[in-house]
Parts: structure tokens; C-alpha cells; sequence
């Protein structure tokens, strides 16, 4: 769209600024009520500026909270990594080594990340109390290594198939097999494909909550369930929920901060059509 | 030698997919399977008992109160969340792409939701549309003389009888349908702004010498090239819709009378916290089927439109 008018351009600016303003009411109250020390926390006061900073709130929220941000960190960087290989060997053979059949079994695998979680939820609990998995973070990290074969594959597939085939004919005359023509052309040309999967990984495993919640209880709970129980606790107070929530959400929010435009890619990627 | 080398290529290349296609094909198709299986089952204690039970789940979720009230209130949720969505996220990509010098600070704004846990963003939201706190201090502060009750209120809006339940608007749902909006537009407001820029500007410049008014511009030009898109978008936002969980279980439960139940959390409590483990498979079983309704079509056509 072109702003001619200057009455066009105040009327844009206008929608953008509101809406800007309604977009950022909830980061407002979240960072104002954590900081907020007991005293000044009221139902009426939710919009006024602490008189004094008080960190009170984040010692607690801090000290509820701290085993289970641990927890997802024991999930999240092993599920993350392993994942993302999965993904890129997998993406590699399905666009450079594709076979009888291979499109199909793709979008069979596809199909596997927009099923509701709950329809397999129940087989899965009682495989994992069977292997001795149930409630602990080995279980979760394969369940989000296994659910995540779906959206890593397709990443690392139309990540691929930009890779020209000549080239990799081109080093097959010359002699190199499936794993050398991986090692030496293909992971060199994925970083930036490594770099949009892992984060896209990273984000959805911390945010994840069903899986969490159903497969975790006491000890091995992650953040979310964590968060999830502060909030529905009658007894704390409400600037200890916001700083919890604070403190939850600030590894995502900070790789979306730091390197916001790989989320976007992955993002559009899981549109299907890339 | 060539092609012996060639032929062993070919079998290693199978032998590294293969251990991904079992795992989907076991953790997907058969617990999807197994599901189904539970779900004709008679399996409604903490014991396991598999024995055959027809289509008696299914019967019973037909003619219950709280199933009735999460499917109707998926259907407003999903109409009011996909238009939400669409309005929004278009909007604001246009007025985006529209040459503003602050185009970094207004897309971060409108995305960084999107970073966000739903869990996260119900717990905030649960305060903002607080009926005593929250947005409607600042409407009593504008002058309101009556504030809205939010996600509170039990009204169903122009209801009638169905079934065992009053059909209508859940006016409560309206409460998660901001919440979810605030969180996914940043997803449309990706989807158009790309679109947007992939359009030549020499179109549009050669539709505006013809004379085309800004308007006509939009309808004739940009809308046709932005339904891909659009249909894309409809359809990412409403399987999301369909399997909806984690924001509802965090920000209000099922509510008075389940006024924002939906069959993920009935699924979930079901099962999980009152052992009906026949039962709760079969809502799984239907909400699969909602879901693969709308995306199998989808997948076939990306597939096809793709060789």
C-alpha cells in the first residue's frame, strides 16, 4: 500500500500505535506487578507503576521454579540436537536420494504433526510405563525427538532442495558415497537450515505443555507444568505468578529477541508449502 | 563398479530414513490404532479391560452435556480465532508494508507472541480479563458505568435448545478467542507480509496507469494473489483451533456450566483425572477426525501441486 495523503499516513500510524499498545499490555503487567513488592499488589492497582522495586517476588517465584527450569533444560538441549540430525538425514535422503514411493511416505510422515496429541496419548503412557520411561526426562526427550521427525524433516527437505542436483552428481561421478556427499557438501550448505530447526525445536519444546503434563509428575516436571501449578494455587500472591511467568518465558522471548528472523523461517516453513 | 557403488548408495540412504519411518509408523499410525481400539473398549476404570463395548462411548459423548458444550464452543472459538486471525494479521502487514520508517519495531510488536508458551499467555490473560481487575479498571476508568464479566459469564448468546444443551454464542469463549488472537496473528502477519512482498510491484503499477483506483487494486489484484495464502492460514488456524488445550487449561478451565470447555481438556481430565480411559479415547478418536478432515485434503494437494 501507498500513503499519499497525510491523512492516510495519520490514520495508519494511529491503528499501529493503538494496536502496538494493546499488543504490549500484557508485557506492561507483567513486568510492573513482578516487580510490585507484597503490600502495593491490589486488584485496583494493577495499572500504576510500583512506588518501590521490590525483587521479592522473583526470590520466590525463583525458588518454586528453578528445579523444573532445570528440568526443561535437561529436555530441551538433548531433544533439540537430536531432533535436528534426525531431521537433516532424513531430509537428505527424502529430496537428494528420493526412491519408489518416498513422496508418499513423506506426506505420510507429515501428517504426523498436525494430529491432536491426545489421540496417541494414551498408547503412549502405557509404552512408556512398560520400557521404565514414564516420568522422567529420557521419556520426554524421545517423545519430542519421535513428534518432531515430522516439521524437522520438512524443514531440512525444502532446505535441500534448493541445493542444485548437479552438484551432487557432479561428486558422485567423482566417486563419493550417501555419507561422504552428506559430510562434505550437503551439512557444510545446512547451517542456516541447522540454525532455523534448532531454534524452531528449542521454542516448541519449551513451550510444550500436553505431553509435559501427562507424562510428568512430581520431580520431573518442566517449567510450564510448574507454572501451570503456581497459577492455580489459591495461595500465591499474583505478582509471584507474573514473575513466574516472566521467568518461563524469558529463554524463548530472548532467542526471539537475539535472533528473531530464523523463528520466522521456521514459522513459514511449517505452512507445508515452503 | 559404478553401479554396484550406486546400488549400496541406494540401501544405506534406506537404512538411515528407516528408523524414522518405524517410529512414525508405530508412535503415530499404530497408538492411533491402539486408540481406536480403547475407544470400542470398555475400559472406563483404572484396570484395563479391553473387552468390546461397540459403539457405546461414542453413544454416550452424543448425548452428553459436556461434550455438547465443548463441541459448540470449538465452533465459535474456530470462526471467531480464523476471522480474528485474518483480519488482523492482514491488516496490520498491510499498514506494515506500506513504506513506514518504524517497520522493524511494529512487525517485532505484533510477532513476539508468537515466541511465547500458551501457558504463559493464559496465565497473563487470566488477570487482564479478570472481571474484577484488569481491562475493566481501565473501561470503569473511561466512564463504564457496566464492565464486561469476560470469560465469567455464563451467557450463551442467542441460544436455543439443542440437544441437551442451549446452542448459541459462548460469550465467555470470546474471553480466549483475544488471547489467542493476541498470540497467532503474528502468524498471518508473517504469512501476508511475505505474500505481500512477493507480489511485483509492476503490477500493481500497471493496474494504477490503467486507472484502477487503490481499491479496485486490493480486490482485482491483491486479494486473488493473497488466497493461497489465505487458504493456508485457514487451515494451519483451524486444526489449531480443533486440538485447542494448553491456553484453555491454563487461562479458565472449563468454566461454570463448561461454558469453555473443549474436547482437549475433557479429553485430558477425562482420562487422566477420572480414569474413563474408553471414553477419553474416543473424544481423541473424533477430534483425529476433525482434524484429518481438514488437513488430509491439504497434504495431498501440497503434494501434488508440488510434482
Amino acid at each position: 500500500m501507498v500513503l499519499k495523503s497525510p491523512i492516510s499516513k495519520f490514520l495508519v500510524y494511529t491503528i499501529l500505535i493503538v494496536m502496538s499498545l494493546f499488543f504490549l499490555m500484557p508485557i506492561y503487567v507483567m513486568i510492573i506487578t513482578s516487580l510490585k513488592p507484597l503490600d502495593e499488589v491490589s486488584l485496583t492497582q494493577m495499572w500504576a507503576l510500583p512506588t518501590s522495586i521490590s525483587f521479592e517476588a522473583y526470590g520466590y517465584a525463583f525458588e518454586r521454579l528453578a528445579p523444573n527450569f532445570m528440568n526443561t533444560i535437561y529436555l530441551v538441549v538433548p531433544a533439540t540436537i537430536l531432533s535436528a540430525m534426525l531431521g537433516s538425514l532424513n531430509g537428505y535422503v527424502l529430496s537428494k536420494w528420493k526412491f519408489k514411493g518416498s513422496d508418499w511416505i513423506f506426506t505420510a510422515i507429515l501428517f504426523g504433526m498436525f494430529i491432536p496429541y491426545q489421540s496417541i496419548l494414551i498408547p503412549l503412557i502405557q509404552f512408556l510405563q512398560g520400557v521404565g520411561l514414564y516420568n522422567t526426562i529420557p521419556g520426554l526427550i524421545l517423545v519430542h525427538v519421535v513428534y518432531g521427525i515430522p516439521i524437522t524433516t520438512l524443514i531440512f527437505r525444502n532446505f535441500y532442495a534448493s541445493i542444485p542436483g548437479d552438484l551432487i552428481e557432479a561428486a558422485r561421478i567423482d566417486g563419493a558415497g550417501f555419507l561422504s556427499i552428506y559430510g562434505k557438501i550437503i551439512f557444510p550448505l545446512s547451517i542456516s537450515g541447522f540454525v532455523v530447526v534448532c531454534i524452531w525445536q528449542f521454542t516448541n519444546i519449551w513451550n510444550e505443555f500436553l505431553f509435559a503434563v501427562s507424562i510428568t509428575s512430581t520431580g520431573s516436571q518442566p517449567i510450564m507444568v510448574a507454572l501451570q501449578n503456581l497459577s492455580g494455587s489459591q495461595i500465591v500472591q499474583w505478582n509471584v505468578q507474573m514473575a513466574g511467568a516472566l521467568l518461563a518465558a524469558l529463554p524463548t522471548l530472548l532467542v526471539y529477541i537475539f535472533v528473531g528472523k530464523y523463528f520466522v523461517r521456521g514459522l513459514l516453513a511449517g505452512s507445508v508449502k515452503g | 563398479m559404478n553401479t554396484n557403488r550406486a546400488g549400496s548408495d541406494r540401501w544405506i540412504s534406506l537404512l538411515f530414513i528407516l528408523p524414522s519411518i518405524i517410529a512414525i509408523a508405530i508412535f503415530v499410525y499404530g497408538f492411533i490404532s491402539w486408540t481406536g481400539y480403547v475407544s470400542f473398549s470398555n475400559w472406563n476404570t483404572l484396570t484395563p479391560d479391553f473387552s468390546f463395548a461397540g459403539l457405546q462411548n461414542y453413544a454416550f459423548l452424543l448425548q452428553d452435556y459436556r461434550f455438547q458444550s465443548g463441541m459448540r464452543n470449538t465452533l465459535f472459538f474456530t470462526i471467531f480465532f480464523i476471522f480474528g486471525v485474518l483480519f488482523m494479521g492482514f491488516m496490520l502487514a498491510t499498514f506494515i508494508d506500506s513504506n513506514i520508517k518504524q517497520e522493524w519495531f511494529f512487525r517485532n510488536v505484533f510477532l513476539f507472541p508468537m515466541a511465547l508458551s500458551f501457558v504463559v499467555t493464559g496465565v497473563v490473560w487470566q488477570w487482564l480479563l479478570n472481571p474484577s481487575t484488569g481491562v475493566n479498571i481501565l473501561f470503569a476508568m473511561l466512564g463504564f458505568d457496566s464492565v464486561p464479566a469476560w470469560y465469567t459469564s455464563t451467557t450463551i448468546a442467542f441460544g436455543f435448545p439443542v440437544g441437551s444443551i442451549e446452542f448459541g454464542l459462548p460469550v465467555a469463549m470470546l474471553s480466549v478467542v483475544i488471547a489467542a488472537v493476541w498470540q497467532m496473528t503474528g502468524f498471518s502477519l508473517a504469512m501476508y507480509l511475505a505474500g505481500l512482498r512477493a507480489i511485483p510491484d509492476e503490477i500493481k503499477e500497471a493496474a494504477r496507469m490503467d486507472g484502477a483506483t487503490e481499491f479496485q487494486i486490493y480486490r482485482k489484484v491483491i486479494f486473488p494473489m493473497l488466497l493461497p495464502i489465505t487458504v493456508s492460514i485457514v487451515i494451519i488456524m483451524g486444526h489449531m483451533s480443533l486440538k485447542i488445550f494448553d491456553l484453555i487449561y491454563a487461562m479458565t478451565g472449563s468454566g461454570a456450566n463448561f461454558v469453555t470447555d473443549v474436547p482437549g481438556v475433557y479429553m485430558f481430565e477425562t482420562t487422566f483425572r477420572a480414569n474413563f480411559f474408553a471414553n477419553g479415547a474416543a473424544i481423541a478418536m473424533i477430534m483425529l477426525a476433525l482434524v484429518a478432515v481438514i488437513m488430509v485434503p491439504y497434504l495431498i494437494s501440497a503434494r501434488k501441486g508440488e510434482s
